[in-house]
């Protein structure tokens, strides 16, 4: 029986194929939008601008708040209440862009928030605007903190990603759930489903733990 | 849509909701209980000296990290049928969330033991104190200390992770807002219920890590 399953799931692999291509552009897509954003909203929450970092931050607070699977259904259900129609597709990237770009900004904000306060001083002493500090002195030095975890956080959002299956876009998780209705091996289905997440998410891992080592040798080293 | 919020409906549902809430409740708790055992076995695993139980808990851990939680609660949901184990959705859910969250929990309870000092060790055993004494009076005071607020981070990732056990059918909260949709179409009504609800059990888990940080703080500087 074994041998018969294995068969049918070698026959199938183009079928996840085309769902790991969805998956690597619902979350690529995401990650994309979600990282401008998520920077625009790291930079707000920090300045002295009026009303709006208290804004972002409640609204970060409260999608931390919430499971995924929730607002992927708000999206989805509510939304076309309003009168905005939207296919699985666009919704999951909607959503999941939201998410994305909620951690991000919480991310952003935590590493400008480290780079000292002299900095900044200087910054303003050598007549430089508030743009040209942020691009030229403050942002390369929040880097340093921002990237290892921006690159774990992009790890979680991947495999977040696989929650859009539950609204019908066929990424591998929905493949690998449709095929166990013909081949009853959840095992085997899924082992393949999971090896598929592992060659995309092992490497960024990896990434992000030696970005992590050098970011902080080269911090200490300052 | 707000004008047509309807109040009456969910006062109706709140019978369900309150089931469903205890169910989010009491399914989350036990994973998280069982989490932190398997979390602590498998990072003493990983700090033993034996190379083989590191293997299988760096493999265990790796695994785990680089595949979505779906996948992982669908491989146990469809694979340990055919292995010939039948078991409830129920168990088969805390089982998925505990291996699940079991993994970052070894990861965060690693780093609380790494944090201390070699020294305090090597006092220790030049005061002549055992492994186990070791552990009980300097590892694991201090250790726990600073991990508490990690861990109740994994518990809030946990318990808003409870929510994909819905799409096996299990009844908690968010299964209640289907429910309520696919009985009354009322997919708004029905969905921020259950972000509301669990918008609670973040707030209250938040103040709780939060009291324990300042706790902490104060604890150190006094």
């Amino acid at each position: 029986m074994w041998g018969f399953y294995l068969k049918g799931l070698v026959a199938s692999v183009p079928f996840f194929l085309k769902g790991l291509w969805m998956t690597v552009a619902v979350s690529g897509l995401s990650l994309v939008i979600g990282t401008i954003i998520g920077f625009i909203w790291g930079i707000i929450r920090v300045s002295r601008i009026r009303f709006l970092p208290t804004i972002i931050g409640a609204w970060v607070d409260v999608i931390r708040g919430t499971p995924f699977l929730v607002q992927i259904f708000i999206v989805f259900f509510i939304f076309p209440e309003l009168g905005i129609h939207l296919e699985a597709f666009p919704a999951a990237v909607l959503a999941l862009t939201n998410l994305a770009a909620c951690f991000i900004c919480e991310i952003v904000a935590g590493g400008i928030l480290a780079v000292p306060r002299g900095q900044r001083e200087a910054a303003t002493a050598s007549g430089l605007s508030d743009f040209h500090q942020m691009t030229h002195v403050i942002l390369p030095q929040a880097m340093r903190i921002i990237l290892p975890p921006l690159v774990g956080q992009y790890v979680l959002l991947i495999k977040d990603s696989s929650v859009v299956s539950a609204i019908g876009v066929t990424d591998v998780t929905r493949v690998g759930w449709l095929t166990v209705q013909r081949i009853p091996e959840g095992l085997m289905v899924f082992g393949l489903v999971g090896i598929l997440y592992f060659v995309i998410c092992y490497p960024l891992i990896r990434v992000s733990n030696t970005l992590e080592k050098r970011m902080t040798v080269a911090a200490t080293r300052l | 849509m707000l004008k047509f919020f309807n109040f009456r409906v969910i006062l109706e549902y709140m019978p369900l909701y309150m089931k469903c809430l205890w169910a989010t409740i009491w399914l989350s708790g036990l994973s998280i209980l069982g989490a932190l055992i398997v979390g602590t076995i498998a990072c003493a695993m990983r700090l033993s000296r034996s190379r083989s139980f590191t293997g299988i808990a760096g493999c265990y851990i790796e695994s785990i990290r680089s595949t979505p939680l779906l996948a992982q609660i669908y491989f146990l949901y469809f694979g340990l049928p055919s292995l010939g184990i039948r078991i409830s959705e129920e168990i088969t859910g805390v089982a998925a969330l505990t291996l699940n969250s079991g993994a970052y929990m070894a990861e965060i309870i690693r780093a609380g033991v790494l944090s201390i000092s070699q020294g305090q060790i090597e006092a220790g055993i030049a005061t002549g104190l055992s492994y186990s004494m070791r552990m009980r009076y300097i590892v694991l005071p201090q250790a726990i200390g600073a991990t508490i607020p990690p861990l109740l981070g994994q518990a809030i990732v946990l318990v808003k992770d409870s929510a994909l056990l819905s799409l096996i059918s299990i009844a908690e909260l968010t299964r209640a807002g289907q429910v309520m949709t696919s009985e009354r179409f009322m997919p708004a009504e029905a969905f921020l219920t259950t972000a509301v609800l669990y918008l609670l059990i973040y707030y209250v888990l938040k103040w709780l890590s939060e009291w324990w940080q300042k706790r902490l703080i104060f604890r150190e500087t006094s």
